[in-house]
């Protein structure tokens, strides 16, 4: 007889349940399946009304987020070969987030988050095409990629107490991002995005538990982005009381 | 029709949201380490306050540097000491190994590994301690 594992899942439907339960499903234990693999063979095999978000399988589209054990994970990536045969792992919908049904966790408020701290490149004036185009040196490229690699599957926020504490806090992925574009030598926004971001609800809002980078399948290190820019804002406040008028004359050099 | 049994419409699901538990940072150890990094502000505030009493006893004269001296000596100050010393250990070494992530030094266009940037606190701070610790033995 092949080996089993236990999965217990939350379920809540809307519909019908207060408060999410959890049920119990046994599933066949092979060593190359991932959770998401279980809860595929349970939704084909078992019990077809379990939902859940997934697409692609291979870490790269950030769908599949959920608690693991108590943990955020990217179910595509995490193996129950790491749980082992006979071993219960229990799947939760990502913390902090409110549950649509069972294992899908509502975006919306994330989504608005993200677009506040405006991530794409703003620039005061787009030179002509024959310009051509932005070149960019590997040390450039350098300063923000690590930054650009989000792939928003909010396992960070998941990871965050003060989001669940502080439900106006940007957030880790939504400032990491908004670093991202700040560091790119094309973007000239970042005057724009610093009213959002050395505010309260922004950057001063982390209180550095470094959760959100640990838990980052994608290596992002958003505290690290959220720290290096508290530092240079704290040293604009600086600059903006010791050079008053040579601050501003920067800023708008800056910003031209 | 009652609202229980139409709890949501399709554009307005009603959504569970869980709580945020008054315990939530003793649910895990690194959640409980944070917090007991940022409670070590506390020992830190407590061990600027007992040097800025050390410094006021020092200016008044020998007589109230010997008070302060055997105040300090009860066993309830010195238990009370242990704890801020061992809560300022943490904090120092926290900070120390957070500071590489807070200013990612660069070299050539290449990112310093990390530990290359908190040795030099590490340095200092053993440099620091060594200093004063000579100047304290010496003169006793």
């Amino acid at each position: 007889m092949a080996d089993k594992i236990v999965l217990e899942i939350a379920r809540y439907a809307p519909e019908r349940d207060e408060q999410p339960s959890f049920q119990t499903f046994e599933v066949p234990f092979h060593k190359e399946w991932v959770v998401l693999d279980a809860l595929n063979h349970v939704k084909d095999k078992v019990d077809g009304t379990l939902t859940y978000r997934w697409s692609c399988r291979m870490g790269i589209c950030g769908s599949c987020g959920m608690m693991v054990n108590g943990e955020p994970k990217l179910t595509c990536a995490t193996f129950l070969s790491s749980y082992g045969s006979g071993t219960k792992v229990r799947v939760e919908p990502l913390r902090y987030f409110p549950v649509v049904r069972d294992l899908v966790t509502a975006l919306s408020d994330f989504l608005v988050k993200l677009q506040k701290v405006k991530p794409w490149l703003i620039r005061k004036e787009e030179p002509p095409l024959s310009a051509g185009e932005f070149l960019q040196t590997p040390e450039q490229l350098d300063l923000y990629k690590q930054f650009s690699m989000c792939i928003n599957c909010t396992l960070c926020y998941a990871a965050c107490p003060v989001v669940g504490l502080e439900p106006t806090f940007v957030g880790p992925a939504a400032l990491a991002l908004a670093q991202r574009y700040n560091l790119d030598n094309r973007d000239q926004g970042a005057a724009e995005r610093l009213g959002l971001l050395a505010h309260p609800d922004g950057i001063w809002g982390c209180t550095f538990v470094g959760e959100c980078t640990r838990v980052c399948p994608k290596h992002v290190d958003p505290a690290g982005a959220i720290q290096q820019y508290k530092l240079k804002a704290a040293l604009e406040w600086v600059k903006s009381f010791v050079l008053p008028r040579g601050h501003d004359d920067a800023a708008k050099k800056e910003a031209a | 029709m009652s609202e229980r049994s139409h709890p949501y419409t399709e554009f307005h699901p009603r959504w569970y949201r869980e709580r945020v538990s008054t315990y939530w940072w003793m649910g895990s150890w690194r959640y409980l380490k944070f917090i007991l990094r940022e409670l070590s502000s506390v020992a830190v505030a407590w061990s600027v306050g007992m040097t800025l009493f050390l410094l006021r006893a020092l200016l008044r004269g020998p007589e109230a540097y010997a008070r302060f001296a055997h105040r300090m000596q009860s066993p309830g100050l010195i238990v009370l000491n242990l704890i801020a010393f061992c809560f300022l250990l943490l904090h120092t070494i926290t900070w120390f190994n957070l500071a590489p992530r807070a200013m990612p030094v660069r070299v050539g266009g290449k990112r310093v590994p990390e530990f290359l940037v908190a040795a030099p606190n590490y340095v200092l701070w053993i440099v620091a301690s060594a200093v004063v610790g000579w100047f304290i033995l010496r003169s006793s």
